[in-house]
């Protein structure tokens, strides 16, 4: 250890106290982290509600989530986030403005889950409407055949039998949540990339902090993907046959 | 499309909508700066297709070393892969801006050489940076591609006494872009929601240009507007151009 830090002087940059910086990075990975969760979370329900307007809902709501889903894809998240960011924060006020309300801040926290949960929740209702297309449409039938209310067959028979089908999906999904939080950094929120940028601009080390950052980006990566592989096995273990056929 | 009652209601209201964006935000800025949009729209083309074109190239060698290659150049090449896709775009962006231009200048070899007047622009960095992003994500892809190409024709094209380069070239990689064709246009369209991105290392985008009016001028919503309808502009052309390229070809695939 002290052979490696009299080798890479800069490595003691990244102590955990103070005169380091590395206290700053690993709470920027904390904010990061809760963004993506958070962003995910919200994508999620947003995915499963687009999913279900998309596959069963009147024409108009299927237009309308068609619209969605495009113009989302078709749109950088740097654009929307500033779009959302700076439009809805001011929307949100003149409206309490002109109701005689005072005038909110809106956290960058909250604000950035709101836009990263629009953004997510486009992809996943594409990720999802596939998936629930997948599962056979004669287990759907038995259901109703039971006589199951339409709630009741999305939480037992729908949801868990497309679970598996969605999971490469979703854990696709997460690394993008993951990895869009850096965009943050421009509208100034203190996640991991602006941090280690700050970090890095008054310390003039840059090397030693970005690839301390993708070292913990990367790290972040490994362990999701190794999770979600878990998960994926979970969901699948009732259709093993089909599980084997698809490889 | 069919037109229905609903979707001419639909089309009605979004033609008010426009009418009313045209009628009552401001666009009196739009003439002067005009030629400076061009100007940044001509760079987001121009980066787009430089760094799709060279992370294509180096996304083949890329993919075919982790289908088909000995260990020692899969390991590296699925290695690369997992660090670029791991990590965001922007900090492998400062990382190479930042980082290689703060050491560049140590060297006075570098800063005698020719290509110094271009290592002190931030473009380079920007094409570097989005190329090797290209190549990581396509690396990936292409491993897929050349896998899914059957056997039996890359055997039968050496039972035919095919050398292994013309066999790559005539046989292996054609069937492997055109399994890959529909994906590329997708992450084509990624690609360019990544461009504006490089306006963080002060490279003049469409996006940069967009955030220069609204800094002059004080308008928030206006050029923001403006930059939502440029990039879905160019996504319909980018996804019209990749279907026309599906269709050219032959749709059979044994």
């Amino acid at each position: 250890m002290e052979a490696l830090l009299e080798a890479f002087p800069s490595l003691g940059l990244l102590a955990l106290e103070p005169p380091g910086w590395g206290g700053n990075l690993l709470r920027g990975l904390v904010n990061s982290i809760q963004i993506a969760l958070g962003a995910f979370g919200l994508g999620l329900v947003i995915g499963t509600l687009g999913a279900y307007g998309k596959l069963y809902g009147g024409p108009v709501l299927r237009d309308l989530l068609a619209i969605y889903t495009t113009v989302v894809r078709a749109v950088p998240e740097l654009v929307l986030i500033l779009i959302l960011y700076y439009a809805v924060t001011d929307l949100v006020n003149q409206a309490l403005v002109s109701f005689g309300y005072a005038r909110v801040q809106v956290s960058g926290l909250m604000a950035g889950i709101a836009v990263l949960g629009v953004v997510q929740g486009a992809y996943a209702t594409e990720v999802l409407r596939g998936a629930i297309l997948a599962v056979p449409v004669g287990q759907v039938e038995a259901a109703r055949a039971m006589g199951m209310p339409p709630v009741m067959l999305a939480r037992r028979i729908t949801l868990p039998a497309m679970l598996g089908f969605a999971m490469p999906g979703l854990a696709n999904l997460w690394l993008i949540a993951t990895k869009d939080t850096a965009l943050l950094a421009i509208v100034g929120f203190g996640e991991l990339t602006l941090e280690t940028r700050q970090a890095a601009g008054s310390t003039k080390a840059y090397f030693t902090f970005f690839l301390a950052a993708g070292a913990l980006y990367l790290t972040l990566t490994l362990v999701s993907g190794w999770l979600f592989g878990r998960i994926e096995r979970w969901a699948r273990r009732g259709d093993r046959e089909m599980g084997r056929a698809r490889g | 499309m069919r037109l229905y009652p609903h979707r001419i209601l639909l089309i009605l209201l979004a033609a008010a909508l426009v009418v009313w964006c045209a009628v009552s935000l401001r666009w009196d800025w739009l003439p002067k700066y005009l030629p400076l949009i061009a100007e940044g729209i001509w760079r987001t083309v121009w980066i787009l297709v430089v760094t799709a074109v060279l992370g294509f190239l180096l996304a083949i060698p890329l993919g075919l070393a982790q289908a088909a290659g000995p260990w020692v150049l899969a390991a590296p090449a699925r290695a690369f892969c997992t660090v670029i896709r791991g990590t965001p775009l922007l900090l492998q962006l400062w990382l190479l801006y930042y980082g290689l231009g703060s050491l560049f200048p140590q060297y006075p070899w570098i800063r005698g050489s020719e290509l110094w007047p271009y290592l002190r622009q931030a473009w380079p960095y920007a094409v570097l940076a989005l190329t090797l992003s290209f190549a990581g994500y396509e690396g990936e892809v292409m491993r897929g591609a050349f896998r899914s190409v059957p056997r039996g024709q890359l055997e039968a094209a050496k039972a035919m006494g095919m050398p292994r380069l013309t066999i790559l070239r005539r046989i292996w990689l054609p069937q492997a872009i055109q399994r890959a064709l529909p994906t590329l246009g997708g992450e084509t369209v990624l690609q360019l929601k990544a461009t504006p991105l490089v306006a963080t290392i002060t490279v003049v985008d469409i996006y940069a240009v967009a955030g220069r009016v609204r800094q002059d001028t004080f308008i928030v919503y206006e050029p923001l507007l403006l930059l939502a309808v440029v990039y879905m502009l160019i996504t319909g052309v980018l996804v019209l151009g990749f279907r026309w390229l599906e269709q050219r070809r032959p749709a059979k695939v044994a």
